[in-house]
């Protein structure tokens, strides 16, 4: 059984139904890419293993445990962690008390973790004192990652991280993403850039119509003559 | 008296007493009220219009409990009796103010209703208010200050300094800058350097993402209650203490301090305080017969035999909104770059 495992997923916004017996899983790790046209339901996969919308049929697990009852805060307390694709800083805040705020129900001492997302992006190390508004895109994305990181959690959810940057930070965003998963994470993400993200995925999700359309790894999917001619511009 | 002289230093003093200290403990007293409107509009999202009206609520309460007090005897010689009773009188706003929440706005976050709707709902809790407060109190003015009323009087500044122009330092002039400055300070620190207060910026900053970081929604907002509940109770009761009670004073107390929160920029505490300053001064410096200034500084030949003021006193509340008018044509967003209302 995989750490992370949404199986069956069905859900709906209102009458509308969305996600038809979707499955994902992924490992401590490894990075698990979910691409697909708009409307695939892909956010909504997303919501639904955070448990901002409920599914009305199929089961999250984690580590073995279901915790498909659980709330938002609860899952992000068993360690989920999720960076939403916009405002995902605080930003008339300093970057130093963003992640004060990513760890804000930890009850220990939070100050080595806050060395150790330094360590992974120096650069926010250097800027600590000054507000997250007044970054640049691809920093501000590191304090996102960074926010996130806080409650030390083991699987970290991403939510088109990339969504209109330019290619430079797209590349920058990108490569933050393997070093959060060179860390040890299991991380997760809807992408819009398909090629760019199967590109560097251990693993890829095509989803239509709240479907599972193909699964394998970055490489077969880009390698699927059928996936690249529907979803990856021939 | 050399009036065919160049008198400077009397001038000065006659300016200190008129203008300089009233403007101050206007000023301090509209800051704490323009702080109350910025939190509960950073927090909360909605520009409270019962805070004149909250702010009568707890002059109430302490002009109450100050009653009680004196006639029981229990008072301090020298101590406003309203300020010993401050403390308690919070709590009882705060307790009002938290009813309220729960009764109106609570209903309004619930159903994600529109900025406007519960700007709406609070001019409903604002005549609520007012009518509890003319229903205990009644309509008529009132005064609740005993104790010493001088930190030093004008006869004694003159026989201290030999000038002709005198200074009065008023007892509720004193405490109402000094406390105004603490008060200020207390908030800047809870909101800068502790953990709730952090987190209620952050819930002010990103209202989804402070839930993701397990901030709790509910204890934000009683926090910022309790926070508006000190804030309105000690502005209401320094004003009342330096210019007495009367329920539509405070009512109209609303213009200028929606004047100062948008001169400040909405959302912005410094801003706000700034904001309150400007609009004291403006008020009081614009409204004053400077006469007697001008007889002081300029030859005989020159004397003014008009008054010199610029606007009569009965138009005070129209230079709040002319400040706001310019400001919102010129910088919408305020003097310290503050939020423009919109509907997310």
């Amino acid at each position: 059984m995989a750490y992370l495992e949404g199986k069956n997923l069905v859900a709906s916004y209102g009458v509308v139904p969305i996600l038809h017996e979707c499955s994902v899983e992924v490992e401590k790790g490894e990075l698990a890419v979910i691409v697909g046209p708009n409307g695939a339901g892909k956010s909504t996969v997303m919501r639904v293993l955070l448990g901002m919308l409920n599914a009305t049929s199929g089961s999250v697990t984690l580590d073995g445990k279901d915790i498909s009852m659980l709330s938002t805060q609860d899952r992000i307390s068993h360690g989920l962690a999720f960076v939403p694709q916009t405002k995902n800083v605080f930003p008339s805040m300093t970057v130093e008390e963003n992640l004060q705020m990513g760890g804000f129900i930890r009850q220990d001492d939070i100050n080595e973790t806050i060395e150790e997302v330094y360590a992974l992006f120096p650069i926010l190390y250097d800027k600590r004192k000054q507000l997250a508004e007044q970054l640049s895109g691809g920093q501000r994305q590191q304090v996102a990652f960074g926010r996130a990181m806080m409650t030390k959690p083991s699987i970290m959810l991403l939510d088109e991280p990339t969504a209109g940057v330019s290619p430079i930070v797209m590349d920058e965003i990108f490569s933050n993403i393997l070093d959060v998963r060179n860390a040890g994470m299991a991380v997760l993400m809807v992408e819009q850039n398909a090629q760019q993200a199967l590109n560097i995925a251990d693993k890829g999700y095509v989803l239509v119509s709240g479907r599972n359309e193909h699964t394998g790894t970055g490489k077969e999917l880009i390698n699927n003559p059928e996936v690249r001619k529907k979803f990856l511009g021939g | 008296m050399t009036s065919d002289s160049i008198d400077i230093i009397n001038a000065f003093a006659l300016l200190t007493n008129f203008v300089l200290l009233p403007a101050l403990s206007y000023g301090s007293q509209l800051a704490l009220g323009a702080l109350a409107v910025t939190l509960v509009y950073s927090v909360l999202r909605f520009s409270n219009f019962a805070q004149g009206d909250s702010m009568a609520f707890g002059t109430m309460i302490v002009i109450l409990l100050t009653g009680f007090m004196i006639s029981r005897g229990w008072t301090i010689s020298g101590i406003p009796t309203a300020l010993l009773v401050i403390p308690i009188a919070i709590v009882f706003t705060a307790m009002y103010l938290l009813t309220m929440d729960r009764l109106i706005y609570r209903h309004y976050r619930k159903i994600k209703a529109k900025s406007i709707t519960i700007v709406m709902s609070s001019i409903g809790v604002m005549f609520v208010t007012g009518g509890i407060v003319r229903f205990v109190l009644g309509a008529t003015a009132q005064k609740f200050e005993d104790g010493e009323r001088f930190i030093f009087s004008v006869r004694e500044f003159k026989a201290y300094t030999g000038l002709e122009q005198g200074i009065a330092f008023k007892t509720s002039q004193f405490l109402t800058i000094t406390i105004a400055f603490l008060l200020v300070a207390f908030v800047f620190y809870f909101l800068q350097k502790t953990k709730t207060g952090k987190a209620m910026r952050a819930y002010s900053d990103n209202k989804e993402l402070a839930l993701l970081s397990g901030i709790d929604p509910d204890k934000m907002v009683q926090i910022t209650w309790l926070l508006v509940a000190a804030l309105t109770t000690i502005a209401g009761a320094l004003y009342g203490l330096d210019k007495g009670f009367a329920p539509q004073q405070y009512h109209l107390l609303l213009l200028p301090i929606f004047a100062s929160v948008i001169v400040g920029g909405i959302g912005s505490p410094i801003g706000a305080i700034a904001g309150a300053f400007l609009v004291a001064f403006s008020e009081i410096l614009l409204t004053y017969a400077y006469k007697k200034f001008l007889i002081y500084l300029l030859p005989l030949s020159m004397h003014p035999s008009s008054l010199v003021q610029l606007i009569g006193t009965e138009y005070k509340y129209a230079i709040s909104f002319v400040i706001l008018v310019i400001v919102l044509l010129i910088k919408p967003t305020g003097l310290f770059k503050g939020k423009v209302i919109v509907d997310e």
